[in-house]
């Protein structure tokens, strides 16, 4: 049996220590030992994306993050999004474009969104549709999730 | 998952000798994309994870005139976003930027990709086509193979229990020398390639002075064409050209047929796709 480890990063800009077994990945340790359940378990094996996360700036599936990877990097996830209660630009415009239906992949898509805006604010629609691929969504069709991103990367720019 | 033990050695001594020490139950960890699913779907049931992203070799992304040294660990994302390797080894940047989404590719190592020896890995004809070689070390010391020798069949690959594949090192481009992968896949992204075909070549003028094509996920194992290259080499850059060598990669090949694609439609599509990453990896050297 392994014994558990202590890790320590920074999540949503607050340093956190937490106990895990190695067998534990980041979503698990996200969603059951840090209480973040705003990053959503899909397929568990990297293909849908509703575990997104930045992880020192970059998304990545969460649950293909072992935890204890994690000692000394800055984590970002949708509980960080919004400022002080008010929602950031991107979640407005998932919201006013109606970008989601039932929810489950919206905390993915706007950390992939988030990621993909500041390394590229005005990208064109090929690209955001390249750069979201790593994102599934079965109920939207994609094209509403589109705008919204097309949506707030005008708003960033404004 | 199931439980196993997790080292991150910050030396290549130190990982090659806890590999060494568990002879075969240990397993090297870079992105993770792969290990992780595959021992939570008990694929792999190691008793050691050895996390290698500390190791300093093991992420060296770096240029010379002796040609490109890329670290086993260094992931996909780092690897396109290089200005170098998209202008010199465009074949490279190709497969790293349609390995999965970009979360995998934020994570995933073309080591990995490579030391996976899935017969469809989308960065080994790149490999290949850029006539990279792999710089192992193991309890008896380094040793370097030819990576169209590395992988031995599906999964498996030349390494011994306890050594690691350390980097990949590629030649100098010459001057007038272009690359390009392409796949075909039945969607737009996040798929597996049904055919994937790297190629190389050097320009003299006119003339093809030198190529190196492989072929993907047409075999066990992603192969090194050495008779299209020779259907190219002398040969000039043309669609004729292009297409003869595509008729040589069919009449090469043996695929499999499976859900993705059967052997028929495989042995088509690898014509298609030799002429026309024939057709870029020329326009990419006359640019």
């Amino acid at each position: 049996m392994s014994s558990k480890r202590i890790v320590t990063c920074t999540v949503n800009g607050r340093e956190e220590s937490f106990l895990c077994k190695p067998q534990q990945t980041l979503l698990e340790v996200l969603r059951d030992v840090l209480d973040l359940t705003g990053t959503k378990e899909g397929c568990s094996n990297g293909n849908c994306g509703a575990c997104s996360v930045l992880m020192d700036g970059k998304v990545v599936d969460s649950c293909l993050v072992l935890a204890v990877e994690c000692e000394g990097v800055e984590l970002e996830t949708i509980e960080g999004v919004a400022d002080h209660g008010h929602l950031a630009p991107v979640q407005n415009a998932f919201l006013e474009n109606a970008a989601l239906q039932c929810g489950i992949c919206t905390p993915g898509f706007i950390m992939a969104t988030k990621a993909l805006l500041k390394q590229n604010p005005n990208p064109s629609e090929q690209e955001i549709r390249f750069s979201l691929a790593g994102n599934l969504c079965r109920c939207t069709g994609y094209d509403k999730i589109i705008r919204a991103v097309q949506d707030a990367a005008d708003h960033k720019i404004a | 998952m199931r439980d196993f033990e997790y080292e991150a050695p910050s030396t290549l001594d130190a990982a090659v000798a806890l590999l060494a020490e568990h002879n075969g139950s240990a397993r090297p960890l870079a992105g993770g994309t792969d290990l992780i699913d595959h021992i939570r779907t008990d694929r792999l049931a190691p008793n050691l994870v050895v996390d290698i992203k500390k190791i300093p070799e093991l992420n060296i992304l770096e240029h010379s005139a002796d040609g490109l040294r890329l670290g086993a660990a260094v992931c996909c994302s780092r690897i396109y976003g290089d200005e170098t390797i998209r202008q010199q080894y465009s074949a490279l940047a190709d497969s790293a930027s349609i390995i999965g989404g970009i979360q995998i590719q934020n994570r995933a190592s073309v080591g990995g990709n490579l030391c996976n020896a899935g017969p469809a890995a989308d960065s080994t004809p790149s490999l290949i086509a850029l006539g990279a070689t792999c710089v192992i070390a193991g309890p008896n010391g380094r040793r370097e193979v030819p990576v169209e020798s590395f992988c031995v069949t599906k999964g498996k690959t030349v390494l011994e229990p306890g050594e690691i594949l350390v980097e990949l090192k590629f030649p100098s481009r010459p001057s007038g020398s272009g690359s390009h992968y392409r796949r075909f896949i039945p969607r737009n992204e996040m798929d597996i390639a049904v055919v994937g075909v790297g190629a190389s070549v050097t320009l003299d003028g006119d003339t093809i002075s030198d190529a190196r094509v492989s072929l993907g996920a047409v075999a066990i194992v992603p192969l090194l064409a050495k008779e299209v290259n020779d259907a190219l080499i002398g040969k000039p850059a043309t669609d004729e050209t292009y297409k003869a060598a595509g008729e040589v990669a069919r009449s090469i090949i043996d695929p499999i047929t499976d859900m993705r694609g059967t052997r028929e439609f495989r042995i088509h599509v690898t014509g298609v796709l030799v002429e026309r990453v024939l057709r870029e990896a020329v326009a990419r050297a006359n640019s």
